[in-house]
């Protein structure tokens, strides 16, 4: 066990969160244009269509970058990530599925948005994580 | 579980960063160890005792 080895571990993990950062980065800005081209850009399908696809093979990097970023990360940071993860997913099929019943038999006025359970997951994923570090600090 | 790391850190004038670095974990990591809050795996414990050229029930102390 070389130091320069376990440095390079350190230097492993800051780069695929760079990394992971960039994807999102790349996946929000193509899902912002494939959104709102085709209103204020655009008026041409291919055009949207390929907007789309872009979106699509963006948000399939962003997949693979999360995961070798979860797999860089030692066993305490994976455990904290897959409670936080076990969380967000739990919540946002049971919220997501109570708000779709809610729409079908029309209790709520306004139609069922997929950008609710969005916010729903992310911000239950982030305090999950959050108090995932209270917990072992 | 408790763990005797942070004496044998004391011992040898080590961070928990440099510690850290030598075990290629976070340094959150090493503190939640010596607290007692995160029990670390087997292999993690491996690497700590040929670390510091002891067994692992040198350092780890297990309590029912």
């Amino acid at each position: 066990m070389t130091s320069n080895q376990n440095n390079s571990w350190a230097k492993a993990m800051k780069k695929n969160t760079v990394n992971l950062a960039i994807w999102t980065m790349a996946w929000t800005s193509s899902l912002a244009l494939a959104t709102f081209g085709p209103e204020y850009l655009w008026d041409n399908q291919a055009l949207t269509i390929t907007g789309i696809l872009v979106n699509l093979g963006l948000g399939v990097g962003m997949i693979l970058a999360n995961k070798r970023h979860l797999n860089g990360l030692d066993e305490m940071q994976k455990k904290i990530q897959l409670e936080a993860l076990a969380i967000a997913l739990g919540i946002g099929v049971i919220a997501g599925l109570s708000y779709s019943l809610l729409d079908q038999k029309n209790i709520i006025q306004s139609d069922a948005q997929i950008s609710y359970l969005l916010m729903l997951i992310s911000i239950t994923y982030a305090i999950g994580v959050f108090v995932g570090r209270i917990r072992y600090k | 579980m408790k763990n005797r790391l942070k004496v044998l850190r004391a011992e040898r004038d080590m961070t928990q960063a440099q510690l850290a670095n030598l075990l290629a974990v976070s340094r959150q990591t090493i503190n939640a160890i010596e607290k007692g809050k995160f029990d670390p795996s087997l292999p993690l414990a491996f690497k700590a005792s040929k670390l510091f050229e002891t067994s692992i029930e040198q350092i780890f102390l297990y309590e029912e």
